[in-house]
C-alpha cells in the first residue's frame, strides 16, 4: 500500500471519528452563544444514541431511530432549558444531572427492554445508515490524487456525515446574516438590551436549545446507527466533553469548530495507526503515551496558537426580567 | 455452626484419611444452606459472562434437583451489601463472577470465615475464598492458530479494551498461536482506549476493526467485552472474519465468525456448587485450562463451513499437544511480558 492511499484511509477515519464531536459542538455553540452553558452534551448524545439503536432494532428503521433520537435529546434539552431558563437554575448542575440520567436511564431501560445487560441487539443493514456513494465516484476514481480524493475521502460516507459536515455552513450563515442569528448572539452577550427591544429572551433561548437538540440526536444517531451498529453503556466515552472542550478553542465560531474538530479526528485516526509502531531512533514509544497523544497535541497546539477565548458575556446567568 | 467447623477439620485431614472424606461430606451435607450466585454489573442476562456463570447454576439445580439463590445488583455500592446479605442467611458457596468482585469479597470474607466464596477472574487470598482464573492464553492460542490459518493476506488483528495484563494474556496467546500456525503471520495489535471506559467505546473499536482491514487484517480477534462488537461489526462489514470473546458469539454474523474464544464460566460455577454439597469445597486458587475444559475455540452450525478438515486437523494437533504438555503456552501475567509480537 503506498503512502497517498494509506493517508487517505486515515483522512477517511479521521472524518468518522470528527463527526459527532462536530455535531455536539454545533449544539454547544446554539446553545451557549443564547447564554445557556451546555454541559449536558455528552448526556444527550447518549441518550439519542440509545433512543436511535431501540427503535431502529425494534422497527428495523433507520430512519425511526434517527426520529426517535431526536425527539429523545430535544425533550432533554427542554428539560434543562426547563431548569436553567423558567425555573433560573444553575446551568451546570442541570447539565450534570442530565448526564447522570442518561448514563444511568439507557442503561436501567435497554436492560429493561432487551435484556442484553444494557446493550441493544445488533442492527441489520436496514436499520442502519449506509454509505451513500456520490455520483461518478467510479468513474472518477481512476483519476489520479484528484479522483481518488473524491471517491475515498469524499464520497462514501453515511448521511449524517454530510448532514454534520452542511450543518457548519449553515450554522455560519445563521448566525451572522440571519435576524435570528443577531439575536441569537445579542441574548448571549445582553439579554436586557435584546428584552428592552421587545424581544423575548426566554422564546430565543428556548429556539437554540431545541436546535442544539436536534444536533445532539443527530450525533447520538451517528453513533449507535451510522459509524457503530447497537448501543452500548456509556457508548459516548467523553466526547461531549471534548465538544465542548472544541468549543472553547474555536471561540464559539462554527467555521474554526469545523477545523478544530477535524484536527481532533485526525489526531484520534493517528493514533490508532501509531499503536505499536517502531519510529525511527525512538524505536517503540509505549502504547498510553501514543493513545494520550491527541489530547496532548490539541493542547499544545491549541493553547498555544488559539489566543484569548472570550465566552458570550451573559452565558451561565439566568436572565431575570426587570420590573 | 460446631458441626461446620467439624467438618472442616474433617476434610483438613482428608487427604491423609481416606475414609474421612465420606464422612466429612455427610457432615457438610447437613450443615448446608443454598448456593448463592451474584452477578457482575452486566447483569444476568448479558449474553456473554454472567450468563454463562448463571448457566452453570442452572447445570447445578437440574442436576440435583436443589435450588440456588441469585441477585443481580443495581449499583457497585451493592457489592458488599449483597455478600453480607447473602452470607448472613446463610448461604454457602457464595459465587460472584468479574474482577471487580475481588476487593468486596476479600472484605466480606473476612467477617464471615465459615462461608465459602468463590471467585472468577481474580485472586483473593483468604482460607475461605475460592479463586478461579483462566488459562485464556490457550484459548487464545487456538483461536490465533485458527487466524493464521484462515487468513490469506497474512495479516491479521488483535483489538483489546486497553494495556491491562489480563487483556494482553489474550493477545499474547493468539499471536503466540498464529506464529505457531504460520511463522511470518504478521500481527497488527491495538487497544482502544486508556481505561474501563474503553469496554463500552464500540464507536472507537469499528474505527481499530476498519483501520486493520485497511491495513490488511482479514482476521480479528476482538477481545474487548461490549466494545468487541464494533470491531467484529467492523470485520463483518468488510466482509474478512472476526473471533469472538469469552461466550460462544459466533452466532453475532454467521459467515463471517471464524470462532469464539470460550471461558467456561458455567464450569466454574458449577464445580464450585457441586464441590460444596460433595463437601469437596476447596479454597485457593483454580486455573481452569484447556485440559480441565475451561477454554476452548467454539464450533458449532454458524462456523462449520467456514472451518476446513485441514484446519481442524492442526487445531486437534495443537490441543493435544498442549494437554500433553508439549506446547507450554506462554502466560503474559506470569512475568508482564510476551516473547512474540
Amino acid at each position: 500500500m503506498n503512502f497517498f492511499s494509506d493517508v487517505i484511509l486515515m483522512l477517511d477515519s479521521s472524518i468518522r471519528l470528527a463527526v459527532p464531536i462536530l455535531l455536539a459542538c454545533l449544539a454547544g455553540l446554539y446553545s451557549e452563544r443564547s447564554g445557556i452553558v451546555d454541559i449536558g452534551l455528552e448526556g444527550k448524545m447518549l441518550g439519542a444514541a440509545f433512543a436511535a439503536a431501540a427503535i431502529a432494532a425494534v422497527t428495523g428503521s433507520a430512519w425511526l431511530g434517527l426520529l426517535a433520537a431526536i425527539f429523545v435529546s430535544s425533550g432533554m434539552a427542554m428539560i434543562h432549558a426547563i431548569a436553567s431558563i423558567n425555573m433560573r437554575g444553575n446551568q451546570i448542575i442541570s447539565g450534570v444531572a442530565l448526564n447522570f440520567l442518561a448514563l444511568g436511564a439507557t442503561v436501567f431501560v435497554g436492560h429493561s427492554w432487551f435484556k442484553r445487560g444494557g446493550s441493544t441487539p445488533n442492527l441489520g443493514t436496514d436499520a442502519r445508515f449506509s454509505p451513500i456513494e456520490l455520483p461518478f465516484a467510479e468513474q472518477l476514481g481512476g483519476i489520479p490524487i484528484v479522483g481518488e480524493i473524491y471517491e475515498q475521502l469524499i464520497s462514501g460516507h453515511n448521511l449524517i456525515v454530510y448532514v454534520a459536515f452542511l450543518a457548519v455552513p449553515v450554522t455560519a450563515w445563521v448566525l451572522f446574516r440571519t435576524r435570528f442569528g443577531l439575536r441569537l448572539r445579542a441574548v448571549g452577550e445582553n439579554p436586557t438590551a435584546l428584552d428592552t427591544a421587545g424581544i423575548s429572551v426566554t422564546k430565543l433561548r428556548y429556539q437554540a436549545l431545541i436546535i442544539g437538540g436536534i444536533l445532539c440526536g443527530l450525533a447520538g444517531a451517528y453513533l449507535s446507527t451510522g459509524q457503530g451498529a447497537s448501543f452500548s453503556d456509556n457508548m459516548t466515552a467523553g466526547r461531549g466533553f471534548i465538544a465542548l472542550a472544541a468549543l472553547i478553542f474555536a471561540k464559539w465560531r462554527p467555521v474554526p469548530a469545523l477545523w478544530t474538530c477535524l484536527l481532533f479526528g485526525v489526531l484520534s485516526a493517528a493514533q490508532i495507526r501509531l499503536q505499536g509502531v517502531e519510529f525511527p531512533l525512538i524505536g517503540e514509544v509505549p502504547v498510553q503515551a501514543i493513545q494520550a497523544l491527541p489530547y496532548i497535541l490539541t493542547v499544545v497546539l491549541l493553547a498555544g496558537f488559539i489566543g484569548r477565548s472570550v465566552a458570550p458575556k451573559a452565558v451561565g446567568q439566568p436572565y431575570i426580567k426587570e420590573r | 455452626m460446631n458441626t461446620k467447623i467439624l467438618s472442616k477439620a474433617f476434610r483438613a485431614r482428608a487427604g491423609i484419611l481416606a475414609g474421612g472424606v465420606a464422612l466429612g461430606a455427610l457432615l457438610v451435607g447437613s450443615a448446608l444452606a443454598e448456593p448463592a450466585l451474584i452477578y457482575d454489573a452486566a447483569g444476568k442476562n448479558d449474553k456473554s459472562f454472567n450468563e454463562m456463570a448463571w448457566n452453570g447454576a442452572e447445570m447445578y439445580a437440574a442436576a440435583n434437583n436443589l435450588p440456588y439463590s441469585d441477585l443481580e445488583i443495581q449499583t457497585d455500592a451493592q457489592r458488599e451489601q449483597a455478600l453480607r446479605r447473602f452470607a448472613r442467611s446463610g448461604a454457602s458457596p457464595i459465587v460472584v463472577p468479574g474482577f471487580t468482585w475481588a476487593e468486596p469479597v476479600s472484605v466480606v470474607a473476612q467477617e464471615f470465615p465459615d462461608t465459602n466464596f468463590a471467585i472468577i477472574d481474580a485472586v483473593v487470598d483468604l482460607p475461605n475464598v475460592r479463586s478461579v482464573l483462566f488459562k485464556e492464553q490457550e484459548g487464545s492460542y487456538l483461536v490465533g492458530a485458527l487466524a493464521a490459518l484462515k487468513s490469506e493476506t497474512g495479516t491479521i488483528g488483535f483489538v483489546t479494551a486497553f494495556d491491562f495484563p489480563l487483556l494482553q494474556a489474550f493477545g499474547c496467546g493468539y499471536v503466540q498461536g498464529a506464529k505457531a500456525a504460520n511463522a511470518d503471520i504478521e500481527v497488527l495489535q491495538n487497544f482502544i482506549g486508556t481505561g474501563f471506559e474503553a469496554f463500552g467505546d464500540i464507536n472507537t473499536a469499528g474505527e481499530i476493526g476498519r483501520s486493520q482491514v485497511e491495513r490488511g487484517a482479514d482476521v480479528i480477534f476482538a477481545a474487548a467485552g461490549g466494545a468487541g462488537e464494533g470491531a467484529l461489526q467492523a470485520a463483518a462489514d468488510a466482509g474478512v472474519y472476526g473471533i469472538g470473546v469469552d461466550s460462544n458469539q459466533n452466532y453475532l454474523f454467521p459467515g463471517n465468525m471464524l470462532t469464539s474464544m470460550v471461558k467456561r464460566v458455567d464450569i466454574a460455577v458449577l464445580n464450585a456448587f457441586q464441590d460444596e454439597l460433595d463437601g469437596n469445597f476447596t479454597a485457593g486458587v483454580q486455573v481452569l485450562g484447556l485440559a480441565e475444559g475451561g477454554v476452548s475455540a467454539a464450533m458449532d452450525e454458524y462456523n462449520a463451513p467456514l472451518i476446513t478438515a485441514e484446519m481442524q486437523a492442526v487445531l486437534d494437533d495443537f490441543i493435544a499437544k498442549i494437554n500433553s504438555g508439549e506446547i507450554v503456552v506462554h502466560d503474559y501475567r506470569s512475568d508482564n511480558s510476551c516473547p512474540v509480537s
